[in-house]
């Protein structure tokens, strides 16, 4: 309590009020006319100055609790003035912020009842951030007072942190986003310019079943819906193949499997044209044997769908096999004691229990698909998708931000759609399976008339992933695919040279500015993004609160929504104050954070349903308050979905390129957004070098990560389990 | 830790605390009860009835609708379960997977400012306490059952909690076992003078274990007593059923003077406590071995025949068909040469007999 009060007044009193213009961790500021430079100064040297005036009320609201502290906690006058003095400072906060614009009062009645502005409103800085969240934990801390959610001050604290920052960077922008789909070219707003854009023959059209171009919302749709389902049964296959069989090389399919989502955009797809594009290899050497003329094939639907699945069953991959390990061996033991055949336990108990995976790793597969964009990008041809339009509305030579924000308008509806899917599949069972009781079972191997076609389609999907990374590697190393096939490392040196100059080593390779820039992003957002995901998952699955479906929908819904709206939304909700924060590194680590959080959110809640509630339960009654137990006993439990959600936002931070396509700028530019400039620059072999590049610092990265999560050992007898099963393969008598 | 009695030991008291779950699914209804310090009480009842929420109710894991709830002199109604100095066993005993056993042990302690040293002595001695020295490094995974249930136990004993919690600490063990396990835990309750509150849904374990049993049913206390009056005089039909078996017939009051009843059944007379009943029909309960078989014709009985007779080693079993409806009777008399089908006569011991409120 008192400290997040200190916390306000040293946002108040001691740290610049304003976003400061040299970035958010330069300290520069410190020397040049701190604390009186107005430019510098906080919020309190501002108004001894006589300036910003409209900051003195919050003076008044950041004294107000202390008022409240004099009282106990269990008077209700503690409680009420938390909240009454919490819910000004903030609401003033916002006040002040969208009533002040880029030129002044930003509402004509406020102009003529104050009089004109000699100042703009500039973005908020540390100070405003420091303030606005001492009023929101004073406020949360109030409402906990007031017994919501048992009188838990972490619990309520961090609802209130995750509703505040994600209605802050996913609501407000797409929602100053869809406003737009209701204007016209001359910003005027009207609903007839929004049903003409909506019944567009490109968006619904069905002429492909009878040989003519379908519209964009079914080509999403049909390949979003393929994509799910494949990429499930394949992550599906290859975790059982890891967990449940005496396979060898687990390590290294581990490995194999989590290369593609370690491979920045259009290189798979770059990769496959390479593969069976009209001149790609696989295409020439069939047309040469079988004399097949080569065709276009590739391109289209075939292509993008090849490209999704390799991108995507990873993903599906990391959810499954969490709950494929999480399933309670003791659960299949007492199946086979109950005369069930291995089959038999496999199909009506294991695989129910991994339902849930199952349905997360569908919603993943399903909204990946719908959100991707660089694939269809490279192998679309003329098979339109919703992602791509939308990115040709806007930066098309057509300009139409409210085509983009109606196509985004669908394809978040299919997705919500696939949500609510889900949920229903799901139902209100339970899927708990982990309880406070030691489990000294072991995992049955899978029966032999699963594990013969689970080994083959692992055996074949391995050796086409296999290839598609030879080709990308040797592309890397050849002066021009197909037309000069001479062995350089040309690429390589262009991109990273190094030489030793007068003042020491000089980085003069044209990609290092790029690459370090992308580390740094990375880095800082992945463990930022692992933690928001985990909280939201913790809170989703073991705190009962009112209005938590609408959180979890909120939470869930920046991942609905493709990179290029987020973009774009991103930048007309932040190019202006109150948070102004375009063209920074933060838009980007923002960008990230929301980004990916579902992610971590749903490997969270996947393996957090199967822990037992008595565990939290027991630790509470054990002294220990929420945020120890959320420390002490539900985070050593989940390492696998740690390691899941660091890995994976530090991967995408790494390779995503939708959104950040609209957010880099000259002093932030990321690694994919200069590839795809060399890919425009028909520049193939520099960009596969730098890809080839990423590929390999990002295997260093992941498994770095996995032996700083480390493992947590629940002592099941795994080693046993080798020796224990295979005896019994024999059928008895 | 003293000797017989606890100075930490707290009471618990309850003043119309009800518990709504989902606005209308009442789990707990108004109930009020103390329950004093040292002693350890059993919240007893089928399953459904409400006895795991009272559990719940008074180790802050739920909040309660309306009422209040004290510990010691401490209103703790809206206090959060980490703030509350109670810890409890659970059914599943929620041992912490990922730890070993001293871990577990030690995990409240870590959180109630004990240092490391500190945290582990008595972690050892809890341990020591529930006979389980030497197993500290374990996980939970490589123990028994039973063995399981102690660290539990001990998790909860380190703490040295005002209250300590039992919720059905003995379903998941074999009937050998949990003889032993709750003369242990009667003991260690007795030798630290703790305040126990122990749910169980089985009648002979909490008559064994009591110092005072809460009989719920649907919501409510259905009886509250020591062991002995509820199995001696229960309250009503349920209590009656409920603990031990019972006979219930329908009979009739014909007179109440001095709260004394004269009771007609058939053919016999009795005069019993009348518990605040008056004239007019009525419903009384005997125990199987306060019904005597006699020979037919003998005073103050009702005629019957056996049905079924059964020799269970120390005692007779019998089942007979009377006028008032089918009883149940045991007997010690296993030297007995009644056959079935044999004409009986059906007595009641003195002080067998007693008057159900409802």
């Amino acid at each position: 309590m008192l400290l997040w009060l200190i916390v306000g007044w040293v946002g108040f009193c001691l740290v610049p009020w304003y976003g400061v213009e040299d970035g958010f961790f330069s300290f520069v500021w410190l020397f040049e006319g701190y604390p009186f430079d107005s430019d510098y100064a906080p919020a309190l040297f501002l108004l001894f100055q006589g300036e910003k005036t409209w900051l003195l009320p919050l003076v008044l609201f950041l004294l107000g609790p202390l008022q409240a502290m004099a009282k106990p906690r269990s008077d209700p006058a503690h409680a009420r003035l938390l909240i009454i003095y919490g819910a000004l400072g903030f609401g003033w906060l916002i006040a002040q912020g969208f009533a002040i614009g880029i030129s002044g009062w930003q509402f004509g009645w406020l102009e003529s009842l104050f009089g004109p502005l000699g100042d703009r409103q500039f973005g908020m800085g540390y100070g405003a951030m420091l303030v606005a969240s001492a009023f929101l934990f004073v406020f949360t801390q109030g409402i906990a007072a007031r017994g919501a959610v048992n009188g838990d001050i972490f619990v309520v604290g961090a609802i209130g942190f995750i509703i505040a920052i994600v209605t802050v960077f996913v609501f407000y922008p797409i929602l100053s986003m869809l406003s737009s789909a209701f204007i016209t070219q001359d910003n005027a707003y009207s609903i007839s310019v929004f049903f003409e854009k909506f019944t567009d023959k490109r968006l619904w059209g069905l002429a492909c079943l009878s040989g003519g171009r379908c519209g964009a919302a079914w080509n999403s749709l049909v390949l979003a819906i393929l994509v799910g389902a494949l990429t499930t049964i394949l992550g599906l296959i290859f975790a059982l193949v890891v967990t449940r069989t005496g396979f060898r090389f687990k390590r290294g399919l581990r490995a194999m499997t989590v290369l593609p989502i370690i491979t920045p955009p259009f290189v798979i797809g770059l990769a496959i044209i390479l593969l069976f594009g009209l001149s790609g290899s696989v295409t020439q050497f069939v047309a040469d044997v079988f004399g097949i003329a080569p065709t276009r094939w590739i391109y289209g639907m075939p292509g993008v769908l090849i490209a999704q699945i390799l991108a995507f069953t990873p993903i599906a991959f990391l959810v499954l096999i969490g709950v494929v390990e999480g399933v309670s061996p003791s659960m299949e033991e007492a199946a086979q004691t109950l005369r069930a055949s291995k089959w038999d336990t496999f199909r009506t108990v294991s695989l129910p229990l991994m339902r849930p995976g199952i349905a997360n790793a569908f919603l993943l597969g399903f909204i990946e698909s719908m959100a991707d964009f660089g694939n269809p990008l490279v192998l679309g041809g003329n098979f339109d998708v919703l992602s791509t339009e939308i990115f040709f509305a806007i930066v098309g030579a057509q300009y139409d931000q409210g085509r983009a924000a109606i196509l985004a308008l669908v394809l978040l509806a299919f997705t919500l759609a696939a949500f609510y899917a889900q949920r229903f599949w799901l139902g209100k069972k339970s899927y708990t399976t982990m309880t406070g009781k030691g489990d000294s079972g072991v995992h049955p191997h899978l029966p032999k008339r699963l594990a013969i076609p689970v080994f083959a389609i692992a055996g074949v999907w391995t050796i086409f992933t296999a290839t598609i990374y030879v080709m990308i590697f040797y592309g890397s190393v050849v002066e021009l695919w197909g037309v000069n096939n001479a062995l350089t490392f040309k690429h390589y040196l262009t991109a990273f040279s190094l030489k030793m100059g007068e003042n020491g080593l000089l980085w003069t390779g044209s990609a290092w500015d790029s690459f370090w820039t992308t580390l740094q992003i990375a880095a800082i957002s992945a463990p930022l993004t692992a933690a928001v995901g985990l909280v939201t998952a913790y809170l989703l699955t073991r705190q009962k609160f009112a209005g938590k479906n609408a959180f979890e929908f909120g939470t869930m819904l920046s991942f609905a929504i493709p990179g290029t709206v987020i973009g774009v939304s991103y930048i007309l909700a932040f190019n202006v104050p109150p948070i102004e924060i375009t063209g920074t590194g933060i838009i980007l680590v923002v960008s990230f954070i929301f980004r990916n959080m579902p992610v971590g959110v749903r490997a969270g809640i996947a393996s957090m349903s199967q822990l037992d509630k008595s565990l939290d339960e027991s630790s509470l009654t054990l002294g220990a308050n929420s945020w120890q137990t959320f420390l002490h006993v539900i985070l050593p439990l989940l390492k696998p979905a740690i390691l899941a959600a660091l890995v994976y936002s530090f991967v995408r931070a790494m390779t995503a390129i939708s959104a950040v396509i609209f957010l880099v700028s000259a002093e932030y530019n990321m690694a994919t957004s200069y590839i795809i400039g060399r890919v425009e620059n028909n520049d193939y072999g520099l960009a596969i070098a730098y890809s080839t590049t990423l590929i390999m610092v990002m295997l260093a990265a992941v498994g770095l990560l996995q032996i700083l999560v480390g493992r947590t050992n629940v002592g099941r007898r795994l080693d046993q389990s080798r020796t224990n099963v295979t005896a019994h393969t024999k059928p008895i008598g | 830790m003293t000797a017989t009695h606890n100075s930490k030991a707290a009471s618990v008291s309850f003043r119309n605390v009800t518990k709504v779950y989902g606005g209308d699914v009442r789990a707990v209804g108004n109930i009020s009860v103390d329950i004093a310090a040292g002693t350890l009480v059993t919240l007893l009842g089928p399953s459904g009835c409400g006895k795991t929420t009272t559990l719940r109710l008074i180790a802050g894991l739920e909040m309660s609708t309306s009422g209040t709830i004290t510990i010691g002199d401490n209103d703790v109604t809206n206090l959060p379960a980490t703030d509350r100095d109670v810890s409890m066993v659970f059914q599943s005993y929620a041992l912490f997977p990922h730890m070993s056993v001293l871990e577990n042990v030690s995990y409240g302690l870590k959180f109630s400012g004990f240092n490391k040293a500190e945290s582990k002595e008595r972690a050892l001695a809890g341990l020591k306490l529930v006979g389980l020295d030497g197993y500290d490094s374990r996980l939970p995974s490589e123990l028994s059952g039973g063995q399981q249930q102690r660290v539990a136990v001990a998790r909860a004993l380190v703490l040295e909690p005002q209250v300590l919690l039992f919720d059905e600490p003995l379903s998941n063990l074999d009937a050998k076992l949990r003889r032993q396990v709750r003369e242990e835990i009667r003991e260690i309750q007795q030798t630290l003078g703790l305040t126990v509150v122990y749910v169980t849904h089985d009648q002979e374990e909490a008559l064994a274990v009591s110092d005072r049993i809460i009989v719920m049913n649907n919501a409510t206390i259905a009886q509250d007593g020591t062991p002995r009056e509820l199995y001696d005089a229960p309250a009503n039909r349920f209590v009656a059923d409920f603990i031990g078996e019972a006979n219930i017939m329908a009979c009739e009051i014909s007179a109440v003077a001095v709260d004394v009843a004269q009771v007609k059944l058939g053919d016999i007379h009795l005069n019993l406590p009348s518990r605040g009943l008056h004239s007019g029909p009525a419903f009384l309960a005997v125990r199987p071995n306060r019904v005597i078989v006699d020979v037919p014709g003998v005073a103050n009985s009702i005629p019957g025949s056996i049905v079924r007779l059964t020799y269970v080693g120390n005692h007779l079993e019998y089942t007979l068909e009377t006028t008032h409806g089918e009883l149940f009777a045991t007997s010690s008399d296993v030297e007995s040469k009644l056959k079935v089908g044999d004409p009986v006569a059906v007595r009641f011991a003195e002080k067998g007999p007693v008057l159900l409120r409802d």
